[in-house]
Order: structure tokens, then sequence, then C-alpha cells
């Protein structure tokens, strides 16, 4: 079945069958493999995404879920997404780099929705996304650092 | 070192393609001493590469692959700063498995250790040869001119010239001999021992670096095995209706096991495969598959009760192994205070996030493929040997690794790729899900160790009994291997930083029943646990301070005899150890239900000393700080060594806190995250690392000696706080966590 998929604000046009999880669409049929696949089952974050402005663990929503919706990935812009890459970037943060987009997108979502958050808010957002060279510490502060970038713009 | 030298114009080509241009340095570097891992047949020539380009860009060839270490950067660092290049011009590229690299085994945090002075060197070289150029093209003496940050100079009038501008000239240049190349002083190191930011950073947060299981191919098929439960259980029979119903579903076969020949390489499980379309689509076939298995001699295997006889077998004397001292059973007879523990670490697993995967392509003669692998030549090695195709026909690509740890020093999964692409005929990527990571992997041996110890009236540590037991990584190699091998018990048990009179270590049967392999700092995990614990153990039932124990046990300064390059120091090891205690605020009173855990550790000639802070309310464990300080000699990228030892902390925490591999009737029992736990942002302390510079030290390992600390540090702040020991990981098995 042939559907239109919107991805960073570009259309794809796809032949998947709706229960393919949208990971594998994202990454098998539409060609984008910034986003990772890491466990199948919502447990690691690796392949986190936005879905009109929510943070989504691809690898278990339908495709079908997001016909019709934005989809948002690490290939993807956005002024806070920019903000923490600079601040990634500025504090060294990856190791083998492989779950950051996840993370990136985690972090993503919690700017999005909580202009300057806290250590707890931190925990809270991002424990959903599992980073196995232990990068932590880093990303926390990057958060941090990401809402001063943004402060110091305006 | 031997003679560097210019490559000709075809392997230059080669190398860097048609376009390119410039000046392309080879030179041969002596391999790392053979190590653990078996060695592939043939010639060993290694070279590395270097180019300088028209445009100023110098390319270099990483040789060693890149898993989160930072690797590609050190090494371009060390050539980039002899050479006095401008860091925005260097391009790492990685090299395809070759032996004119060099050993490329990329493990036992060596990478550095060994390539540094190389690589130095090498960049030496070009800058020799760049202002040999200089000073012909303005007819003065070679002695004028002076290279800058891509430059060079004229010293005389201050004329310069571009590197790039002096690339015809300097390529005529014969090669100078290596006894006539100067190295920079370390005082005037620009990128050596200073910080430099990760050549993969802008790829890294754009999700545009290519691990294995990104690489695409046009036309190429997804494959999923299904492998079974029991190690080495074989297919009794399958069905595949089913299976071949599942949309995008395009082939169903059986993979037939690959028996390794003795002594190298890894073979494959086999099972049934199912290709695809789509990675899903093969995930699906393979889950729709009814599959009857022999399972084998492995199906009684059962983790409770092997640690049963394990622990039954430390019980009981040993075999002896040579390097002990003195008589312990005259030490025990004349004290009155003996301690005895028995610890017990379960079979853990790496579980990097990029799960195994490989893309091949078979094409009749020649062999094409694309594999996150810490280990190239012995992947291409192996390739040639179970599809008998000429070695130089077999094309290694290196993609980035999505975290390693050692599983993927291992190249079974590399293997599947090209069975089943020979199969098709077509190019094929297998991907495994993450349960088969869990379920099928290389573990890391679990391990009993029995401790007794005597302490005489002042508090000294008189005599040492350790027996242990684990199963061998030489198993997965040579099978009947029942015993720990030299080259394992050498990684913390016989070489402990610790002087005791009477010294005795035994070592117990231990069969293999899973495939074993290594994990980040290997048997320093279980050497590490054992020791750190019972020395606290120790220090409490002599009523002392456990840092001064250690550092009585440590001893006088001295300086191992011998020919290492990297000779112990017990003054370093002091030092580390002192500074984590400064920091740390040892001996300060602690907060209700607080705690403070010491330990410390010598590998890979790196000394580390790490204390934690931890806190037990209601029954939960809060760690709240480490702090750890590591003597690695010349700390050459400073800020990706504190981020190494970060990471290590957080993978010593996951073993302590969480890791646990079981198996029930020969399988596996974890899945997923799920029930194979891992830290996460929830559970993080706050982390200091310090690192004790030795800029005139020779570099030695960073990636792995941070990990063996942290489990015992932890259960002995534990113990701090509660008053309770934890001789058996995970904590969480206590339902602390």
């Amino acid at each position: 079945m042939e559907k239109s998929l919107s991805i960073n604000g570009k259309s794809y046009t796809v032949k998947v069958q709706e229960e393919m999880p949208l990971l594998w669409a994202i990454r098998d049929v539409v060609g984008l493999t910034g986003t990772k696949f890491g466990c199948g089952v919502s447990q690691c974050g690796a392949c986190s995404v936005l879905v009109d402005g929510l943070l989504t663990k691809s690898c278990v929503i339908p495709v079908s879920f997001a016909f019709g919706k934005e989809i948002f990935t690490i290939e993807g812009t956005s002024a806070n997404l920019e903000f923490l890459r600079k601040a990634w970037n500025d504090g060294n943060v990856p190791q083998c780099g492989y779950c950051q987009s996840g993370q990136l997108i985690a972090a993503t979502s919690l700017l999005d929705s909580i202009k300057k958050p806290t250590d707890e808010d931190i925990k809270t957002a991002m424990s959903g996304n599992i980073c196995r060279c232990g990068t932590y510490t880093r990303i926390r502060k990057a958060i941090h650092k990401a809402v001063a970038l943004k402060n110091e713009s305006r | 070192m031997s003679k560097i030298q210019q490559i000709n114009r075809r392997d230059f080509v080669k190398l860097f393609g048609l376009a390119s241009s410039g000046i392309v340095l080879g030179c041969n570097i002596s391999s790392d001493k053979k190590g653990f891992i078996p060695q592939t047949e043939g010639a060993f020539i290694p070279n590395l590469f270097v180019q300088i380009q028209k445009d100023g860009k110098i390319i270099l060839l990483a040789s060693r692959s890149e898993m989160g270490q930072g690797i590609r950067t050190s090494l371009a660092s060390a050539i980039a700063d002899e050479l006095e290049a401008d860091w925005n011009y260097i391009t790492v590229k990685q090299a395809v498995g070759d032996a004119k690299y060099g050993n490329q085994n990329t493990d036992g945090s060596r990478s550095v250790r060994t390539l540094l002075l190389p690589m130095r060197k090498m960049g030496a070289t070009v800058k020799a040869m760049l202002l040999s150029a200089a000073a012909k093209k303005w007819e003065v003496a070679t002695t004028v001119c002076k290279a800058e940050n891509h430059y060079v100079i004229n010293t005389n009038n201050n004329d310069k010239v571009f590197f790039g501008d002096l690339v015809d000239e300097a390529s005529k240049i014969p090669v100078p001999a290596e006894e006539t190349i100067q190295l920079k002083k370390v005082e005037d190191f620009k990128y050596i021992g200073k910080t430099l930011k990760s050549v993969d950073l802008k790829d890294f947060i754009h999700g545009t670096a290519t691990y294995g299981i990104d690489i695409r191919i046009p036309n190429m098929k997804f494959a999923a095995i299904a492998r079974c439960p029991v190690t080495f259980g074989t297919v009794k029979k399958f069905t595949k209706n089913k299976a071949v119903k599942v949309t995008g579903v395009a082939g169903v076969f059986e993979l037939p096991r690959l028996i390794p020949p003795t002594g190298k390489f890894f073979g494959m499980l086999g099972g049934i495969a199912v290709v695809a379309d789509n990675t899903w689509a093969a995930f699906q076939g393979k889950k729709a598959l009814d599959i009857e298995w022999n399972y084998g001699d492995n199906y009684s295997f059962d983790t409770e009760k092997f640690k049963e006889k394990l622990t039954k077998r430390i019980a009981k004397k040993g075999k002896l192994v040579p390097g002990g001292s003195g008589n312990v059973n005259t030490a025990f007879k004349n004290s009155k205070n003996i301690v005895e523990a028995t610890y017990h670490v379960p079979f853990l697993l790496h579980a990097p996030m990029e799960v195994p995967n490989a893309t091949a392509w078979f094409q009749g003669d020649s062999i094409e493929v694309w594999a996150p692998v810490q280990d190239p030549q012995t992947a291409r090695a192996e390739i040639a040997h179970f599809f008998d195709v000429k070695l130089e026909n077999v094309i290694v690509n290196v993609t980035f690794l999505g975290g390693g740890f050692g599983r993927k020093s291992k190249s079974d999964f590399v293997i599947e790729a090209v069975a089943i692409s020979k199969k098709i005929n077509a190019p094929v990527q297998v991907v495994w899900t993450r349960e088969d990571d869990v379920q099928h992997s290389f573990y890391h041996a679990t391990s009993a160790q029995y401790l007794k110890g005597s302490i005489d009236e002042n508090g000294k540590v008189t005599g040492w009994l350790q027996r242990v037991g684990f199963p061998s990584i030489v198993s997965s190699f040579k099978p009947l291997s029942d015993y720990a091998s030299g080259f394992e018990l050498g990684m913390g048990f016989t070489n402990t930083p610790y002087k005791i009179t009477n010294f005795r270590l035994e070592s117990v049967k231990a069969e293999a029943n899973l495939r074993i392999g290594w994990m980040r700092s290997v048997v320093n995990i279980q050497s590490g646990f054992g020791n750190n614990c019972f020395i606290d153990e120790l220090a409490f039932s002599a009523q002392k301070d456990p840092v001064e124990m250690h550092l009585d046990l440590i001893g006088k300064d001295q300086i191992s005899k011998g020919k290492s390059k990297h000779p112990y120091n017990s003054k370093r090891m002091k030092d580390v150890l002192k500074n984590t205690a400064r920091k740390a605020g040892w001996g300060k009173k602690m907060p209700e239900n607080h705690g403070l855990g010491v330990a410390i550790h010598y590998s890979f000639y790196s000394y580390v000393a790490t204390i934690v802070e931890v806190s037990v309310k209601n029954e939960r464990l809060k760690i709240e700080n480490i702090w750890t300080t590591i003597d690695c000699g010349l700390a050459l990228n400073k800020d990706n060594i504190i981020n190494q030892l970060e990471g290590a902390a957080i993978f010593g925490m996951s073993i302590a806190l969480y890791g646990k591999i079981s198996v029930k009737e020969g399988a596996v029992a974890q899945h997923n995250f799920y029930d194979y736990r891992m830290t996460r942002m929830k559970d993080i302390p706050n982390i200091h690392v310090d690192i004790i510079d030795k800029m005139h030290e020779a570099p030695t390992g960073v990636g792995e000696p941070g990990v063996p600390v942290m489990a015992p540090a932890i259960c002995n702040a534990i113990f701090n706080a509660t008053g309770k020991r934890v001789r058996s990981l995970p904590i969480s098995d206590l339902g602390l966590v």
C-alpha cells in the first residue's frame, strides 16, 4: 500500500505494511539511518523520534500511527536541537555515538516541554535512553549548557 | 619501526582513490607482541599511511577500530603534533582489514601504548620532507626553516609557504633515514597531552556516522537467524510454512554450524536463516518459524548448580599456580586472626548498543564485507578459511562500532552474513535482535574465589591463599580447556600490587558450557573484585583503615625488574590511591546511612584507585559519588581519558548493580534490557576523575583499567554504610536496587 510519510518537513512516498514499526520504515524503507535500533521493545531509546512533537519509541509504534503526522528525526533541525548539538559538541559528549541520536531527540523533547529542566527533570526525561558507553554525566551537563546557550542567544 | 618509505603510485591509488594526489608515506611498525587472539597466518609486514594533498588536507588512515574510545582522534593528534599541522586540516579515513597495517586487533587497551611513537615518527618524517622542500625552494639551509601551523617559515626573513604548496617539491625529496628524524620535546607538544574533540563528533551528533547496521547496498537483503537456545545445539527439523508467508520474506533455509579449527577463529553457531526485504520482515519471519532442536550436551547446564559446583571445588585444594612465595600454612598456623571469604561473579554480557550485524557480498571468487569489527584481520582470514577464497580477494571494510567492549572482536556474525550471501547470491545484512545478543554471546566467564588470610598482632597481613575457578577464554578456541590459562591469571591474580610474604594461588577446574569471550577489562573484573573486597575484610578484622591497609600491602617504593617496557612502579600505585583519598575526603565524618568504599587495581599497565560513596536508606542503594584517579603515563588526549573513566565507572556500576546472565536447561534466561539491566540516568552519581599526568612516561591503557575497581569499591562502601558484606554479584540479587 502506498502512503506518504512526512519526515523533517519532507514528504516520502512509501510502500509499507501498516503494522511495520515506524523505526524500520524510517531506516529500511525511507533510508534515513540516523535513528537507531537497540532493543526492539521500547527499553533503550536508541530509536527515539518525535511524532507531532511527542517523544516516541519508533521501534514499537506501527508506521500507520505516523501517517498524516509530522515525524522529526536526528536528520532534522530545530532551535532546541541546535542548542543541544552545540552543547553536546562543547561538552565532547559522545563516545561510540550510537545512542546519541536518541539521546538528542529525547533531550529536544525535554527542552520543548520544560524551559529550564532541573537534574530531577533530566532524570525523569532521560532514563528511557541507555548509553552503554556511560556518557550520562556529560549528557546531563550538556542539557544544562544548552539551556544556558539558549538564554545567552536572546 | 623499520624504514619509512614512499608509496608507489599503484598502492597510492588503491589506498586513496584516483583523484588523490600529494605525498603519501608508509612505514613499517613493529607489531605488538602476540596477544591471546590467534594470529593470522603468513607474513606480517605492517604499515601505516599518511597523505598530504595540495589543498593542505592531511588524511590519516586509522588502523584501529573506533568503538567509542576515541582512537581515530588520538592517533591523528600524534601525527599532527609532530607535523606541526593545523588540526582543522586533518581528516581520518578508516583502514580496511589488512596485515600491512600492522596488528589491527583493537583490544587490550593497547592502541595508544603501541602506536604513539610510530605515529609521532610518521609526522616528524613528513615535516622533515616539507622543511627540505621549502629550503630548496628558498635556496637556504634546512636549519633556517621551521614548521608552524601548516606553514614552513624562513626564519631569516619570515617568508612562509603553505604545506599544500610544498607537496610537489616534497614528494621528490628522498625519505630521510629514521635515525635522522628528530622528535619534539614533550614541553613543545601542541596536541599531545592536551584536549582534542573527537574528529567524528559532528557525525555523531547529526546521525551521519555510518555504523555496520547503517550500510546500504543496492538490491541488498536483510536476514535474521534463529539459533538453538542451548549452545552448540543443532536443528532436528523445522517448518517454514508460516515464515515464508510473512510479507517481505524471500527465503528460509538452514545454516549448518561452522566449527573453527582448533586454536583460531570463532566459526558460527548455525541455525535457521530468514532472508527478507527489510529487517522487520526478517525478524517477523524468524518469529514464525517452528523449529525442533537437538539440544546436545549443554542442555544440562544450569548456572545455579555450576555455582555450587565451583564453590565446592574452591573449598578444596586446587592446582598450584607458579609464582607464589613463602608458606601460607605456616603463616596461618602462627596467626590468631584468620579471615576467610568466598566471592562470586556471574556470567556477564557486553551488550553494545549496536547489536552484532554485518553486511556481506559473496561474488564467487571474491567477497566484500562491511562490519563493525574490532579485529578485521581475523574476520578476513576466517572468511578466506571457511569460504575457500584467497585472502587477497576478501575485503573487510571496518565501519564505526556502536560499542564493542570485546563482543565485536569475534567475527561469528560476519561469517553468518557471508554464508547467507553465498547461499542467496546477493548482498545481505545479518542483524541480531537484542534477544539474540543476550542469549548467544561470548560471555564474560562466571567465577568463584575462596580467600584466606592471616593477620599478625600488628595488623600486618602475613598470609594470603586464593583459590579461583572460572571457565577459560581458551575454551572458545580449544575445547576441554578446563582451567584458567596463564594469561588470564596474569590479569590481577598473579600480578597484584601487593607484597605478601606468604602467598599462594591455586586454580580449580571450571568447564565451559557457553561460549566464553573477553569483556572490557576481562579477568580483572573478578580479580579486582576478590582482591579489593578481601582487603577490606582484612582491614576490618585488623581494625585498620582500608586505605592504610592497601598502602601497607603495596609496600615500599619499588620498580619491578625485568624486560617490560612498562615496569610496575609501586609509588605510582600509592600515589593514585593517596590522590583519590584526598579528593574523596577519606576519613571525614559521613552522614547517616552513607558509606565510603575503596578499591585499587593495576591493569593494562595503568594504575587506578577509586573511592565510592553510597547511601542505603530504606533498603535502597544509591551511588552518590565516585572519585577515580588514573595514572596512565603520558595522557594523550585528556578530556577523552576523563570521558573513558567516567564511562568505565558507569560500566562497572552496571556490572555491580545488575549484571547477571543465568542459564537453566542450557538456555540463557535473560532476554533484553528489561531483564539484563543497565545503569540509566536515574542511577548516576557525580563522577570525579583525576589524571596524574606523567608526560615523560610511556602511555598505558585507558579504555579498560577504570572498570575492575567499581564493583569492589561499591560493595565496600555498602559495608561501610550498613555493616553488610556483598560477596556475590550482582547487588540487585539482594533487592537493594
